[in-house]
């Protein structure tokens, strides 16, 4: 209330002293004042800014950056490792893989060579068997031929001996006739 | 961090219980404002019915007295100070943290450097950044004196005449001198519109002149008159809901959407300042068209 008061007598001293329109942003006896005392707060504020918040606001934002960059090169660097040990993987991969493949084609190779090796083995012995058994038969053959010599020889002279009783026979002649019949 | 989590809960509580529970909250406040400012206005006997909107504008000493010299501690003196502090919480209080992750006071102190230190660049040119720190004062004053004088029975030291004219000239006569040491008498091209046909040069260049000494007196105005006008409107429409009873739920709603209106102008008003600034930093900086 007594603010108010004070108010509308300096109002009215105002209006007495200006007789102006009753704008009190005409009232240019306030100016001095209003002038110095925005002149301090400018300065001030300018000292507050330039001095202390600035420079603080400028390295927490460059520490920032900084941080920023610094993980990004981090990650990056991991990223890169992570590539790194990928490709070391699959390099390994691939290495166990050939090794497997050319351990698999030397053990086909050593069967293969046994199996060749046995083969001819068997061969080999087969062979020998099968020639044994031809010379066996060869040998039953003439055994055969010559018993059946033999044979048509006895069965010659008996039934010469059947045919001619009495009559001698010469066995040579015999012989050599069986044997002719016989090859022939 | 915890409390950061808390808070979220909370809000996704509230939007969770429903629009419907704001209104009648918003409701119940309206209706509790007329009712607190009906007994008010029957305390008072109609006595101050008389709307006077230009009564906050005075400027009256703090210390009684009637007289108003320059050196006079006045309610001019007062809301500077509080800008002052404002501003000091904010840019220096702040940021006391010096945290890589900021803290909310600390992100806002950064969001405003960063959104002025960029418009200096974006407009004025990478040049122009020695000059940051006075426009960054500038521009944290109005915004701090705008917003402090949106409270109730404040005053507003950028609604006057003085302290705008003031600022306006401060940047005029700087643009000026920066304009002229820089580029010496070439800054004169800058009124010399090298792009248009020769013979409509001169009356061009009268325009130019006549727009470059116009440029403070708008830059001023501007400010003061948005202002002005804001704060005494609010001001009729406060001394309507005094004087029209239970009907005053009329005049309080218009102070509501009056008064969102103006956070909205203080923060205007303060950025057009600003890149005005920057503007006319630009063409001292390089006049050539």
């Amino acid at each position: 209330m007594a603010e108010d008061a004070a108010h509308g007598a300096a109002d009215a001293a105002h209006a007495a002293a200006d007789a102006g329109p009753g704008m009190p942003q005409l009232d240019f006896a306030t100016f001095p004042n209003q002038i110095f005392w925005l002149v301090v707060t400018l300065v001030a504020i300018y000292f507050i800014l330039s001095r202390v918040a600035l420079p603080r606001i400028a390295s927490v934002l460059a520490e920032r950056q900084g941080t920023l960059t610094n993980d990004l090169a981090a990650a990056e660097d991991l990223k890169r490792q992570a590539v790194e040990a990928e490709e070391a993987y699959n390099k390994a991969l691939a290495d166990a893989r050939a090794e497997a493949q050319k351990i698999a084609e030397e053990t086909r190779a050593g069967i293969q060579a046994e199996l060749n090796d046995a083969i001819a083995r068997a061969d080999a012995e087969i062979a020998a068997k099968s020639a044994e058994s031809e010379a066996r038969i060869a040998e039953i053959r003439a055994g055969a031929i010559q018993s059946i010599e033999e044979v048509a020889r006895d069965v010659a002279a008996d039934v010469v001996g059947a045919v001619a009783p009495g009559q001698k026979v010469d066995a040579d002649a015999l012989a050599a006739a069986v044997a002719e019949r016989v090859k022939g | 961090m915890k409390r950061g989590k808390r808070v979220a809960t909370e809000s996704t509580n509230t939007s969770g219980a429903g629009t419907k529970g704001n209104g009648r909250i918003i409701a119940y406040a309206l209706i509790a404002l007329a009712a607190v400012l009906f007994a008010l206005a029957i305390a008072d006997g109609y006595e101050s019915l008389a709307i006077h909107p230009m009564d906050q504008f005075e400027v009256a000493p703090l210390f009684g007295g009637e007289e108003i010299h320059w050196y006079t501690p006045t309610n001019v003196t007062l809301w500077m100070g509080l800008s002052i502090a404002a501003i000091a919480a904010l840019m220096v209080m702040g940021t006391k943290g010096r945290a890589v992750i900021p803290s909310r006071s600390q992100s806002m102190a950064e969001l405003a450097y960063g959104f002025i230190r960029k418009m200096v660049e974006d407009v004025a040119g990478k040049d122009a950044l020695p000059y940051f720190p006075y426009i960054f004062t500038a521009f944290l004053f109005i915004l701090a004196a705008n917003f402090l004088g949106l409270l109730p029975s404040s005053f507003t030291p950028t609604s006057h005449f003085a302290v705008t004219v003031i600022l306006a000239l401060t940047v005029f006569l700087s643009v000026t001198t920066i304009g002229f040491v820089k580029n010496g008498a070439g800054f004169l091209s800058l009124f010399w519109v090298s792009s248009a046909p020769l013979a409509l040069r001169p009356v061009l260049a009268i325009i130019e002149l006549i727009s470059y000494f116009v440029r403070p007196v708008s830059h001023s105005v501007r400010l003061a008159g948005a202002m002005m006008a804001g704060h005494a409107v609010l001001k009729v429409f406060a001394g309507f809901a005094g004087a029209m009873g239970l009907a005053s739920i009329a005049p309080i709603l218009g102070v509501v959407a009056i008064y969102g209106l103006e956070v909205l102008v203080s923060a205007i008003q303060a950025y057009v300042f600003t890149i005005l600034t920057c503007v006319y930093l630009k063409d001292a900086l390089h006049p050539h068209h």
